[in-house]
């Protein structure tokens, strides 16, 4: 693993016994020694301390607010300008066919945007945006790390840091002073609980994860039950659920995409792929994304192709994310199936290891989402 | 106990050998939770793959150590599978087999051999 990246916190991962396996690109830790299944009930139930420095920190500057969002929206199907000042949001790049480059966070912090992207796209949504947004400043943060700091316990722990902390609502932006530390924190992350996400100088990146581990609410989560977690929460893993072959409309994100810029919005279109989009968001698309629920035990990993009855049949889809829940207590999983399948409540049958078991169609999330509203 | 190098354990009680995997192999395998079983009767030839586990992180192959015939399951894992990281060698047993041939278990490792391997 010698030529893989290193996040400011490498070293206090390896101090905690983490598990480092390579993630685009990076070493990170998929488990520490308390184990997934823990993990995972830890941050449900207290709160969880995640590395996400690997993912990219860009900041987009032009000479007002304004110029910086109308520039942006060229290249996503989101309202950027009709953000309020220390809002965040989520969204995503569309290509020309209507498909998902890469989903994303963005926050209006007042003078710039602050976008989040996934580790293995930046460097090509930082391309992407440097060649198309015109008369804007696309700078990556290389500087800082991220921290996520999630579950139910995360507003006391971090308003020991900052009070300010607990003001903030679902999806609010903040500049905070956290152990001494300049921080630009949101409150969001990407495991269905309240949390925060915290962007913090490099240098201090260390020391503040120490400060938050030393709270005995907290411990230290690896890459392993942030997947469970996203997945019991319903959410996509781009290039997995998403990516560039599926549109908005196939990926049941069609709600991230406001009235202003949808099709008769006062500032409709202008993105790529917009016809396409629309022409979707009208008729509806021939596949769906979906929550799955195997009635029985087994999980039904990525890749299980999906069909209507027990036996024979043509293929009607497959799961792009599945596997174990640990707060659901059984398997859990997501994927595309044709239209005429995709109601909840349909049964429809996985095939693992030769044999056809039933699955039903479920809404998600699998989890009650537990947002600080 | 005999040991194999798929980190199975095998333990002779009378004229069957019970199976189940090591502790070592459980934790590297990570929480474990779903495992099927062979169907008591079956008869099994020595290196077919008739046990799947599942832990949080993926799904694994365990073989038949010996050929015979499979006269016993451990039916309580259906209801908790973490008996395998919780108590390998007891409770978290997979299997009994009658073997064809005891002398296919000679090749296996005693506990120092396997301790070495592991180590």
């Amino acid at each position: 693993m010698s030529d893989l990246l290193h996040t400011p916190l490498h070293d206090l991962h390896v101090e905690l016994g983490g598990k480092m396996v390579p993630f685009a690109g990076y070493a990170m830790p998929v488990q520490y020694p308390l184990g997934v299944m823990k993990e995972h009930d830890h941050t449900r139930t207290r709160a969880g301390l995640f590395d996400v420095s690997h993912m990219g920190q860009v900041i987009v500057r032009g000479p007002d607010f304004a110029t910086a969002a109308r520039a942006f929206e060229t290249l996503v199907p989101m309202d950027v300008l009709g953000l309020d000042t220390d809002r965040q949001r989520y969204g995503f790049f569309t290509n020309d066919a209507g498909g998902i480059m890469d989903d994303l966070m963005f926050a209006n912090r007042g003078d710039h945007l602050f976008v989040v992207v996934n580790a293995a796209c930046k460097g090509a949504d930082i391309e992407h945006m440097q060649a198309h947004l015109a008369g804007v400043e696309v700078t990556e943060i290389t500087d800082r790390a991220l921290l996520a700091l999630q579950g139910p316990s995360a507003e006391t722990v971090l308003a020991t840091l900052d009070p300010r902390a607990a003001e903030m609502a679902f999806m609010d932006v903040a500049t905070l002073s956290l152990n001494g530390a300049e921080c630009w924190v949101s409150r969001s992350g990407y495991t269905g609980e309240d949390g925060y996400e915290i962007s913090v100088p490099a240098d201090q990146a260390e020391a503040l994860a120490r400060a938050l581990l030393d709270h005995p609410e907290v411990e230290a989560i690896g890459l392993g039950a942030r997947d469970s977690l996203r997945l019991e929460g319903g959410l996509c893993l781009y290039g997995h659920d998403i990516d560039t072959g599926t549109t908005p409309i196939e990926g049941a994100l069609t709600w991230a995409i406001q009235k202003v810029r949808g099709d008769g919005g006062a500032r409709a279109g202008g993105f790529p792929g917009a016809t396409q989009i629309f022409a979707q968001m009208a008729d509806g698309a021939a596949r769906k994304r979906v929550g799955l629920l195997p009635t029985g035990r087994a999980p039904m990993r990525e890749g299980v192709p999906l069909f209507a009855g027990p036996e024979g049949g043509e293929q009607i889809g497959k799961i792009t994310s599945g596997g174990f829940g640990p707060t659901v207590g059984g398997p859990v999983a997501m994927g595309y199936v044709t239209r005429d399948h995709a109601s909840i409540g349909t049964t429809i049958y996985g095939e693992l290891r030769g044999k056809r078991l039933p699955l039903n169609v479920t809404k998600m999330p699998f989890t009650p989402a537990n947002f600080k509203r | 106990m005999k040991y194999t190098e798929e980190h199975e354990w095998l333990r002779v009680e009378d004229d069957v050998v019970v199976v189940g995997i090591t502790a070592h192999a459980a934790e590297q395998l990570g929480d474990i939770v779903f495992v099927e079983l062979p169907e008591v009767g079956d008869t099994v030839a020595k290196d077919d793959e008739i046990v799947v586990i599942e832990s949080v992180k993926a799904a694994s192959d365990i073989l038949a150590p010996i050929d015979g015939e499979i006269v016993e399951v451990n039916t309580a894992l259906a209801d908790s599978p973490s008996a395998v990281n919780e108590d390998a060698i007891g409770a978290g047993w997979f299997f009994k087999i009658k073997p064809d041939d005891t002398s296919q278990m000679d090749e296996y490792m005693d506990e120092a051999a396997y301790n070495k391997l592991i180590a």
